[in-house]
């Protein structure tokens, strides 16, 4: 590895953990307070928006569904940064961010799924169909889960990031890939029995609480992100803390 | 040819193991690193042979005969264990390495058999390495360093598993190879039994601050 | 190279066989399915591409996570990594000796298998040819997961789990191919070229993706 520019090391000074356990603790308040505001309205116009001639009320599982799946998404993309953070930089906030945004993308996807599925039942009918987005956002789903289980089998946070993001990396570059295969996929097993969410032009009396939710939620997850972070590191320094005391009493006896 | 090292360290896990280690050894000089078990002994010769990354400083080969990028590619690298294949038969291990190897610019390596024979074990070549004894296993792993030409050799507790009569055989080894220009480097807790060898002693952990996450 | 590919074959065929425990595995896989969805020919046939494309997919991940592993262990990995050579070659070679070794038998083992899901001439065929296609990639892929199985203190079944996933593309348009050749309106050709440039994708971020992760994993 090359010395790093200057332009480089300075962004190293700024983002070392203690500058970051500083920043988190005068940002976090503001951004959960944003949060807080943002849902009580979006939730607000939510409940209080007109249903859906056709889909009736369930219409409004789509304000939580569509930013949950739209974060499931943004999330591996933040993963994604971070994983060439750790490789091309070898940032060790870039460790931290991408172990600490794994299980909150999971989170997310979870919530996509579980609402698509309510949606879908009174819709299409049935709990779950294997339709191109519903399949590939459970392969999604899959890979988050991969992705904690290698972070969790390793002792070493320093290798399981740099190993992690390698595979991040791999299935960033996938995706799209499996996106395009599955939608190939489900058109030759079940044409046109479909519905697609997106029906026609969205009515601006739904644009609104949906964008309001979609904000909320963005917001959501940079809070829960960076408390993530700020956890991760103070559990990284316990485990420096325990292995000194545990030497030091080594040296003593 | 010169192997230079300059203000080495190297970290595994958040603990530094080593600070600031400088040396150079010219062709046909030898390095013995001493120290405790835990003083970083291993880490530095993995760090020489490429394996693992240098926190700060650099390990270069100058003026050698073909250009290197890396330390590791002008090295060979002998570790605790043997990088032989037990269900391969010692002649095709040997084999392997030497066509996989390739020698470096300026020497030509023994052939399979000949290598074998200077470890004292080419009678029974032929047969698979698990068959082997330990100590039988070891100077095979040895015979590797000579069916491939490298004018660098890193040695990890060489001579671990050996006894008197093999660690003789290996002094022997290391001797030709410094006659011939080369340069080793070997950690190790026994006396080689070489002459003239220059002496790296390792003191040990510099250990993690505790505000290394700070 | 040649020499790694060729140690690697032999290895292979000495250590216990690991060709023959794949295709072992995936003729019981084929095998158990009847006893699940029984005894009727004409649903075998129809659904016994699909069948032997999962067997197939499953039996090519079986061996994957030893790839590195086996190398590491005996220390021959810290000697492959220092060569001049380029890590991602190496890989790529040890990746197919390992197809080679365990993904050939597979393809071979197949049309006997197509047999006995009442597989017609036609979709044996189509079975066979995209098997013969599609199997490298599934190879390639895992390499990266086997890469990053070296990592790890108990590799095996973990790899099998993020490797899936991956894997997924591969499956759709083996099996499409596969379906497209049987039912006269649908194409074959675009699926399989499809499942061929999938391979030639695999084949090299599989590699890159591996040779990352074994330098950054190794202590």
């Amino acid at each position: 590895m090359s010395e790093p520019s200057l332009a480089i090391r300075k962004f190293s000074d700024l983002a070392n953990p203690t500058r970051f356990l500083a920043l988190v603790s005068t940002v976090w308040p503001w951004l959960a307070g944003l949060t807080l505001c943002l849902f009580a309205i979006g939730l607000y116009l939510s409940f209080t928006g007109l249903g859906d001639y056709q889909q009736g009320e369930t219409v409004r599982i789509m304000y939580v569904h569509v930013p949950a799946a739209w974060l499931s998404m943004m999330c591996y993309t933040v993963m994604a940064l971070s994983a060439l953070g750790t490789l091309v930089w070898r940032h060790p906030l870039a460790d931290v961010s991408a172990k600490a945004a794994a299980p909150i993308g999971a989170c997310f996807t979870l919530v996509a799924l579980i609402t698509g599925s309510l949606w879908g039942k009174p819709m299409w009918g049935t709990w779950w169909v294997w339709d191109a987005r519903l399949t590939s956002v459970f392969v999604l789903f899959l890979m988050y889960l991969g992705l904690i289980a290698l972070n969790r089998a390793m002792d070493d946070p320093t290798r399981a990031a740099k190993v992690s993001a390698v595979l991040i990396l791999v299935g960033f570059v996938n995706i799209p890939i499996i996106k395009f295969s599955v939608e190939w996929w489900n058109t030759l097993h079940q044409p046109a029995s479909v519905i697609r969410m997106d029906g026609p032009t969205i009515d601006p009396a739904f644009l609104w609480p949906l964008l309001v939710m979609a904000i909320a939620f963005t917001m959501l997850f940079f809070t829960l992100h960076i408390l993530a972070m700020r956890n991760e590191i103070l559990r990284r320094r316990i485990a420096v803390l325990r292995r000194h005391a545990a030497r030091s009493a080594g040296d003593a006896a | 040819m010169r192997l230079v090292a300059e203000g080495l360290s190297a970290r595994r896990g958040e603990d530094l193991i080593f600070q600031d280690i400088s040396f150079e050894i010219a062709a046909g000089e030898a390095l013995v690193v001493k120290g405790p078990n835990g003083s970083g002994k291993s880490t530095l010769l993995r760090v020489l042979a490429g394996l693992l990354p240098a926190e700060a400083g650099t390990a270069k080969l100058l003026a050698a005969a073909q250009p290197v990028e890396r330390l590791s590619e002008a090295a060979h690298y002998l570790g605790h264990r043997n990088a032989m294949k037990r269900e391969l038969t010692v002649e095709e291990n040997l084999a392997f390495w030497k066509a996989f190897l390739g020698d470096f610019a300026n020497g030509a390596a023994v052939s399979v058999d000949e290598a074998a024979e200077s470890v004292g074990l080419g009678s029974i070549a032929h047969l698979p390495f698990g068959y082997l004894s330990a100590g039988q296993q070891r100077r095979m792993a040895m015979a590797k360093l000579l069916v491939a030409w490298r004018p660098v050799w890193i040695l990890d507790e060489p001579t671990a598993a050996l006894d008197v009569d093999a660690e003789k055989m290996f002094t022997g080894l290391v001797t030709t190879h410094l006659a011939r220009g080369g340069i080793a480097i070997a950690a190790t807790h026994q006396p080689l039994g070489l002459e003239g060898v220059k002496e790296l002693r390792m003191e040990g952990f510099v250990y993690a601050h505790p505000e290394a996450w700070a | 190279m040649i020499a790694l590919l060729l140690r690697d074959l032999k290895l292979s065929v000495r250590s216990g066989g690991g060709a023959l425990i794949g295709v072992l595995f995936f003729m019981t896989v084929v095998a158990v399915i009847p006893f699940g969805v029984g005894p009727d020919l004409n649903l075998l046939s129809r659904i016994g591409p699909a069948i032997l494309w999962i067997g197939a997919l499953l039996a090519s991940l079986l061996g994957l996570d030893r790839l590195f592993q086996a190398e590491r262990e005996d220390g021959s990995l810290d000697l492959l990594l220092m060569q001049e050579t380029p890590l991602v070659l190496t890989v790529f070679v040890k990746c197919v000796a390992h197809w080679i070794a365990t993904g050939l038998p597979l393809v071979i083992a197949s049309p006997l298998l197509g047999l006995f899901m009442n597989m017609d001439e036609v979709a044996i065929g189509a079975t066979t040819l995209t098997l013969l296609a599609g199997t490298p990639a599934i190879t390639f892929i895992g390499a990266a997961g086997a890469g990053i199985a070296v990592a790890l203190p108990r590799g095996g079944l973990l790899v099998s789990i993020l490797v899936l996933p991956l894997a997924i593309p591969v499956l759709i348009f083996g099996v499409s191919a596969v379906y497209a050749a049987i039912q006269e309106p649908a194409p074959f050709l675009p699926p399989f070229l499809i499942l061929v440039a999938l391979n030639l994708f695999f084949a090299v971020i599989g590699p890159v993706a591996a040779a990352a992760a074994l330098r950054l994993s190794s202590d």
